[in-house]
């Protein structure tokens, strides 16, 4: 069965809809890639899925026994958040609390699967560090640990870049695919940045505003889509 | 010196004033922490101008004017958390409107009612020396259940303040926790208007915070140094106001502005 099956759904917002007619599946094991220009619904989707907008119609099919509660999700940061005063410690065990009661309290077993993130993502050395005094990229890492402890199965990331300079963006690709290949952890990221989400994704979502295009990698390399969009991409570099 | 402090502290007045205070400036700090990382401190000031337009109105038609605060800044604060949320009217005109415009309804009523003046004064700047004993009760009765309640989901409020968003996603009832928060918060503001006056209440709210920020690294942290930054402030601007003869909430306010600019230098060093 499949992780997540999404069949004739339609999104957007007031009852009007941006995306219409979208259907695509996602496996256990896959990483998918969602581009596509501004406004097209990419973030909208990725809400969606969490649960944090309704969907105008259609259905979305969670499989394989996951629950609202095993989804890690890597939100875009908020201006708020940058000076946050909290440790790192603090911020990544916050991952472990959708799966706890009203109150929230911690059992040893959190705080090790925080640890054991925090090391998968090589920010333990940071543990007691301060939040808003990392940098864009160690910020990054340690909401995806936070992500991690949410989760085994299913990340969700809405433009995990953005703002981060060249090395930590390619920092963050490879882990990402590191967590995806080592950890079996499915990967689904909306991202602008096209080359790098064709270099590891093995599906691709390209919406624009009326139409979708959803299929594996090779298949879409070899589409007028493609051709189309990564031309485009190539002249505004 | 010392004589007249001793004698002034055995007073029951004041007694009842420290016990009042304590408890009410250490759940307006902690409360605090949560409104002003969301950047929602100016609701803290826009509901005590609610709270001020509902106390005046309701001692002009002789009702008990906490008993009508009460629903009334409760009912504010989800208003101007919803107005937060979606956009239509910006969140900081919002609370501009509302404030604003309770304060005019709160003025009106009071000129319409005679022989007002008296309260107005105590609405406006707060009358912590002359808490009676059932207003201490009444602190008491409210702000330990609110202590507690903070205690007790301090780890969901912690995530929540953090991001609303991650949380949702991942099953975590943020928008009970943020309903959680204002109904708190409305109720120390209504209190703390006794207190500190509707003016100066949004201090007690925000500057503890304030000021723990700028020297704490945890959120825990922040939490324990704002509550004890509160009460210590408290405690030096209830001394300063017997030594010197001072207006007693003013003088609070004051001296958490001199421990602010304090921890502001010192914060700058470390940081260097």
């Amino acid at each position: 069965m499949s992780l997540i099956k999404a069949e004739n759904v339609c999104l957007g917002y007031d009852g009007e809809n941006v995306v219409e007619n979208l259907f695509f599946t996602v496996e256990k094991g896959d990483y998918l890639c969602v581009i596509g220009e501004n406004g097209s619904g990419k973030s909208t989707l990725i809400k969606a899925l969490t649960g944090l907008k309704k969907i105008n119609s259609g259905t979305i099919t969670f499989g394989d026994g996951l629950s609202k509660n095993q989804i890690g999700y890597l939100p875009q940061q908020t201006p708020s958040q940058k000076d946050f005063p909290a440790s790192v410690y603090e911020v990544v065990l916050s991952g472990c609390l959708g799966r706890k009661n009203i109150f929230g309290v911690y059992s040893r077993r959190d705080r090790r699967q925080a640890l054991d993130n925090m090391a998968i993502l090589g920010v333990s050395d940071l543990k007691n560090k301060c939040y808003r005094t990392l940098s864009g990229g160690q910020q990054q890492r340690v909401l995806l640990a936070r992500a991690l402890c949410a989760t085994k199965t299913l990340l969700l990331l809405d433009e995990p870049v953005t703002g981060l300079d060249p090395v930590a963006t390619s920092e963050m690709y490879e882990l990402l695919y590191h967590l995806n290949r080592d950890h079996k952890i499915t990967v689904i990221m909306v991202s602008h940045d096209v080359n790098a989400s064709l270099k590891y994704a093995s599906h691709i979502l390209h919406m624009k505003k009326d139409e979708v295009y959803f299929g594996d990698k090779q298949s879409y390399l070899s589409t007028e889509w493609a051709r189309v969009f990564l031309g485009d991409g190539e002249k505004n570099d | 010196m010392i004589d007249t402090l001793i004698f002034v502290f055995s007073q029951p007045f004041m007694q009842r004033a420290l016990v009042g205070g304590i408890v009410i400036c250490l759940c307006a700090a902690l409360l605090g922490v949560s409104l002003v990382l969301k950047r929602y401190s100016m609701i803290g000031d826009g509901l005590s101008h609610v709270g001020f337009g509902a106390v005046v109105v309701a001692s002009a038609l002789n009702f008990a004017p906490v008993a009508v605060a009460i629903p009334v800044v409760v009912a504010a604060a989800f208003l101007l958390l919803r107005l937060g949320e979606n956009s239509t009217v910006k969140a900081d005109a919002a609370v501009a409107l509302v404030s604003t415009g309770s304060l005019a309804i709160g003025v009106v009523a009071s000129s319409l009612s005679s022989g007002m003046n008296q309260d107005f004064n105590s609405y406006m700047f707060g009358t912590i020396l002359g808490l009676s004993e059932s207003d201490v009760w009444l602190s008491i009765f409210i702000s330990v259940p609110v202590l507690v309640m903070f205690l007790l989901f301090y780890n969901k409020i912690f995530a929540v303040t953090f991001d609303e968003a991650f949380c949702e996603a991942t099953g975590v009832k943020a928008k009970l926790y943020n309903g959680l928060v204002a109904v708190l918060t409305a109720l120390i503001i209504v209190l703390g208007m006794r207190l500190m006056g509707a003016l100066l209440i949004s201090s007690l709210v925000i500057f503890p915070s304030l000021t723990a920020m700028r020297v704490c690294a945890t959120f825990k942290g922040v939490v324990i140094c704002s509550g004890i930054v509160s009460v210590v402030c408290f405690l030096f601007g209830i001394v300063a106001s017997v030594l010197f003869d001072l207006p007693t909430g003013a003088s609070i306010v004051i001296a958490n502005i001199i421990v602010f600019v304090i921890f502001f230098c010192v914060g700058k060093l470390v940081k260097r």
